[in-house]
């Protein structure tokens, strides 16, 4: 089908606003702190040098300073806290997918008069603060906690286990909190899946399991993509989840990059480490573009 | 140095951008949980200013703040050192009007002697609160596990990892700040207390290190109510917090009972100290506030209330006895003896030593 063509001047005008949005709040911004990641830290307000720089009465001149970049790659530290966040990122989206895709399966399936109900249950605890849900699982999982009490009262364990301050209690504060973008994608994709194909696949004696692996599964790939992205992408950056629940092994950039920027007041290298995050957040991006228009083409 | 909640404020921060200011409005940037629940209420109906009263957890945020610029703050509560002191150095802070503030003799002259090496002739600082950081303790737990003849008042029972082996079960906690906990490390490990050289910031590390997998969690503010519940039985802490610990567990009467003590080895004191922001949109009304803090019996019932001693002399005896003859509080002179001002490493040092400290935290 063609898209019907409105004229060119409506057009762009339409596309204008959301390049202007981006324009304002993303490159913008993204270039202030590309600006800050090549300057030096200085004692004054603001805590950094300005990259253009006079030396003598009107002669100016303009110091790039990449040395923050090359300290991100020398110092170990650094790509371990990418590392860390990465396989955060990875092992909570895939449990979200796991958890999430029967749930939102079920809700799709479900009788018409029962699916807002239950999707009102996936969308209500957004409406208690996300900081009151993180600090009620740690009166969930802490030494003397719901969990514990209840286990030790039920004769389980002997003696407390520990979850506060462990990367489990991360991926549990993670995996709770991110659940519902899993869902709701999810939901949206499969509500619209055409169920006269896994009809007819059983009329021609496709097995069940089979019909999922071969039809629904495959079908739901874009309500699955765009549910990891919307999972993957923020817990990367991270910071409140692993800082309330996780233990001081827990080592994730957003973490260093407070530290950087609060107790170094190093605005520069926190900014470089930004500008890193981003980098490596973007590229999936390109890539899930360059395999899509190669499916596209593949065909079409 | 208070705390409370956490340290995730980066949002707040942006969000709470410079505002202009009318005329009899004062805008105070101050720690939370740190002044008694009817100061203010009493400052405006005495003087008819207004105030708008926020609130930080870590000195780092009001840092933060006051780098970026136009705060929109005329008086902070920073630290002495190192926090106000760079930023004197920074040239952040406005001089004092001192014809503007009755009762400036009434503040402790050791303190005030000691802050003048950082702000030369006392130009910009006034002392409010000052306490120490040391060790809070379970009494009963620690005794059970170590025995009576338990070792209490010394660093090793945060850094000996045979003690602290034992202890791990019960739950050993140090401070979340790489300065307090280094500079313990070394006087622990008999080195001075402000050995910053890469070698010493190394040997204070591993002296962390060796303890690290025993060690419950880092942080400078939960050990307060996990102390309290009896979750934790060592936290490296600050004096006030523990003793709120203590009073928290003596009200609701759970049988956990809190002592805090000053290590014999020695220990930091630090000050918090007011000052105006260059940029302070109303200094006038700044002064106004100091001068009414400067009260023997303004400050003496705030002492009460936040269980810190304060710098102002004249107001000891209006403190509430039992606080005025608490040692934690007000230490007498032997345990003073002890007691040393906390180093200031220089900006290198510092991103040295939070580098490192995030290693040893993470076990990289």
């Amino acid at each position: 089908m063609k898209p019907t063509s409105a004229r060119p001047s409506t057009r762009h005008l339409i596309i204008a606003v959301p390049w202007f949005w981006l324009a304002l709040f993303f490159l913008l911004p993204f270039l202030f702190v590309l600006k800050i990641s090549l300057s030096e830290p200085t004692l004054a307000q603001p805590p950094y040098m300005d990259l253009i720089r006079e030396i003598e009465d009107g002669f100016v001149t303009l110091v790039i300073n990449f040395s923050n970049y090359q300290l991100l790659l020398e110092d170990s530290l650094y790509l371990s806290a990418l590392w860390g966040s990465l396989k955060v990122a990875a092992i909570s989206t895939l449990f979200c997918l796991l958890i999430g895709y029967p749930m939102a399966y079920a809700i799709a399936r479900s009788p018409l008069h029962w699916r807002l109900p239950l999707l009102m249950l996936i969308i209500l605890p957004f409406w208690t603060s996300f900081l009151i849900r993180i600090y009620a699982w740690i009166g969930i999982l802490k030494a003397n906690g719901l969990l514990n009490n209840l286990l030790m009262g039920l004769g389980l364990i002997d003696s407390p286990l520990a979850i506060m301050h462990t990367p489990l209690a991360v991926y549990i504060g993670v995996v709770y909190n991110y659940l519902p973008f899993v869902v709701l994608p999810l939901y949206a994709t499969l509500i619209r899946l055409d169920l006269t194909l896994l009809e007819a696949a059983a009329d021609l004696g496709c097995r069940p399991w089979k019909q999922f692996l071969l039809i629904t599964l495959p079908l739901s790939m874009p309500g699955v993509i765009a549910g990891a992205m919307l999972v993957f992408i923020p817990v990367m950056g991270e910071f409140v989840i692993p800082d309330l629940l996780g233990g001081p092994d827990t080592l994730m950039l957003g973490k260093l990059m407070w530290t950087e920027f609060f107790s170094n007041k190093d605005w520069p290298l926190a900014s470089s480490l930004a500008a890193l995050l981003l980098v490596v957040l973007i590229l999936p991006f390109v890539l899930l573009r360059h395999f899509e228009r190669r499916s596209e083409e593949g065909n079409p | 140095m208070k705390k409370l909640l956490h340290t995730f404020l980066p949002a707040c921060l942006l969000a709470g951008a410079a505002t202009a200011s009318a005329a009899d409005e004062l805008h105070i940037y101050n720690w939370s949980d740190y002044i008694a629940e009817d100061t203010i209420e009493n400052f405006e109906q005495a003087t008819g200013i207004e105030v708008v009263y926020d609130v930080y957890d870590a000195n780092e945020v009001m840092e933060a703040k006051l780098l970026a610029g136009r705060s929109g703050y005329d008086l902070i509560f920073p630290t002495a050192r190192p926090f106000a002191e760079r930023h004197i150095q920074a040239g952040l802070y406005q001089p004092l009007d001192k014809a503007k503030l009755e009762g400036l003799d009434n503040l402790d002259p050791v303190i005030m002697d000691s802050l003048a090496s950082i702000d030369k002739n006392n130009a910009h600082l006034v002392p409010y609160m000052w306490g120490s950081s040391g060790i809070g303790y379970n009494v009963d737990k620690v005794r059970e596990i170590l025995g009576d003849d338990m070792p209490k008042d010394t660093w090793r029972l945060l850094f000996d990892p045979e003690i602290v082996a034992k202890l791990a079960d019960c739950g050993v906690t140090l401070m979340d700040d790489p300065t307090e906990v280094l500079v313990a490390a070394n006087i622990y490990r008999g080195a001075d207390a402000d050995d910053f050289s890469r070698d010493g910031i190394k040997a204070a590390s591993e002296v962390v290190a060796a303890v690290r997998d025993d060690i419950r969690y880092f942080h400078s503010s939960q050990y307060i109510n996990d102390l309290a519940n009896g979750d934790i039985c060592v936290a490296h802490g600050y004096s006030g917090d523990v003793l709120q610990a203590r009073d928290r567990a003596a009200e609701a009467d759970n049988g956990v009972n809190i002592a805090y003590a000053v290590p014999s080895e020695g220990a930091l004191v630090w000050t918090d100290v007011m000052a105006i922001p260059a940029d302070a949109p109303n200094p006038e009304a700044a002064h106004a506030f100091i001068s009414y803090l400067l009260k023997p019996e303004v400050i003496a019932p705030i002492t009460d209330y936040v269980a810190y001693a304060n710098a102002n002399r004249a107001a000891t005896e209006l403190v509430d006895e039992e606080i005025r003859n608490d040692p934690g509080i007000y230490p007498p002179e032997e345990t003073q003896a002890k007691l040393q001002v906390t180093p200031t490493p220089s900006e290198r040092q510092i991103r040295a030593l939070n580098r490192s400290w995030t290693r040893v935290k993470t076990g990289q």
